[in-house]
């Protein structure tokens, strides 16, 4: 029986390529990247010195321009998309705009399930956006791989891919929760110190192949 | 709306045909042998009888004894449809004829279920894996994968 081939087929090499890129990145990430949340009881800092005046408007200006990203894989983003229309209206937080390009962004809201498949291009993504840079994990799905987490092709939890900072819990959130996550990413940003970076205690993660 | 053939009709047909191929008879579908798939549905394809031009889906099952194939054939001329169905016994070495040389459709289902069921389709171009990558191991939606 023979078939003459009427499309353009991908090589077989590259297929092997993005299989062992993927089990690399399995291999790696066993565990979840721990996520520091002693922010959470520091006090906002009230004296007026010149540094944390400094810091106070570098974080006020990063918290009020948030720029997000696109990475929704799932039906979270319904909720996002929501999020953003005009009766809940982002807008008011500033980040209206999603950004096509990841490297005019700096917060990546993973809306959705996430499979092996599509975890090197998310990790991508984050590594392509511009520091300082923060992700909110949004959804069941998002924060542990929901009922899907047994899966044979689901990452458990975007914290094995990037370090996420606001965990949104939710199937899916609705748009409220959202914002309640967006604000208190709005809260952690604004503890931040540009001296003593407290943001990120977390090691980098070696970059991918 | 479209008419459904029965299976015993278009049993009736294939038989005159090609016989000893048709393992099973149904109202709704008929089974026949997993070799002459292939000459069977180039056969419902281009009778003046059946001209069935368009492939609906083909969904493959685990019944633990065997895999069973369901084709969904539809004319759009003659405006009826039917299911032809083959059985797979093989676990290990599982292997059906393509019929992607028939409808162009088959290709990403035939595909998708050498990668998530283990059934390999002889004569197919492009047989790999399409929803996982190179390099898993196993076929997931097999009863016996853990």
């Amino acid at each position: 029986m023979e078939i003459s081939r009427y499309s353009a087929y991908s090589d077989i090499e590259l297929d092997k390529a993005e299989g062992e890129q993927i089990e690399a990145l399995k291999l790696r990430a066993q565990e979840p990247i721990p996520d520091p949340d002693e922010w959470l009881d520091i006090e906002m800092p009230s004296n007026a010195i010149i540094l944390s005046t400094v810091d106070a408007l570098l974080n006020w200006a990063r918290r009020s321009s948030l720029w997000p990203s696109i990475c929704f894989p799932a039906c979270c983003a319904f909720e996002l998309i929501a999020a953003n229309a005009s009766r809940f209206d982002l807008s008011r937080f500033g980040m209206e705009i999603l950004r096509a390009s990841p490297r005019q962004a700096d917060v990546m809201i993973t809306a959705g399930t996430l499979t092996w498949k599509m975890a090197p291009q998310v990790r991508r993504i984050y590594d392509q956006m511009a520091e300082p840079k923060w992700v909110i994990a949004m959804g069941a799905c998002g924060i542990s791989g929901g009922i899907f987490r047994s899966s044979y092709n689901v990452v458990p939890g975007y914290n094995r891919i990037v370090p996420v900072d606001i965990y949104v819990p939710g199937c899916p959130p609705r748009p409220e929760a959202l914002i309640y996550g967006i604000r208190m990413l709005h809260n952690k940003i604004s503890k931040a110190h540009i001296v003593s970076p407290a943001k990120k205690t977390i090691e980098k993660r070696e970059e991918l192949p | 709306m479209t008419i459904s053939l029965s299976g015993q009709k278009v049993a009736k047909q294939i038989a005159e045909r090609f016989p000893e191929v048709v393992s099973e008879v149904t109202d709704q579908a008929v089974v026949v042998k997993s070799e002459s798939i292939f000459k069977v549905a180039e056969y419902l394809k281009n009778s003046q009888d059946f001209k069935c031009d368009y492939l609906n889906y083909i969904a493959a099952v685990d019944y633990y004894d065997y895999f069973e194939l369901v084709y969904q054939l539809t004319s759009r001329e003659h405006n009826h449809s039917l299911v032809l169905k083959t059985r797979c016994y093989d676990r290990d070495k599982s292997i059906v004829p393509s019929v992607v040389s028939l409808w162009r459709g088959a290709d990403f289902q035939e595909r998708e279920i050498y990668d998530l069921m283990g059934i390999a389709f002889e004569g197919h171009p492009n047989l790999k894996r399409i929803v996982l990558w190179e390099g898993f191991s196993g076929h997931p939606l097999r009863k016996d994968y853990l």
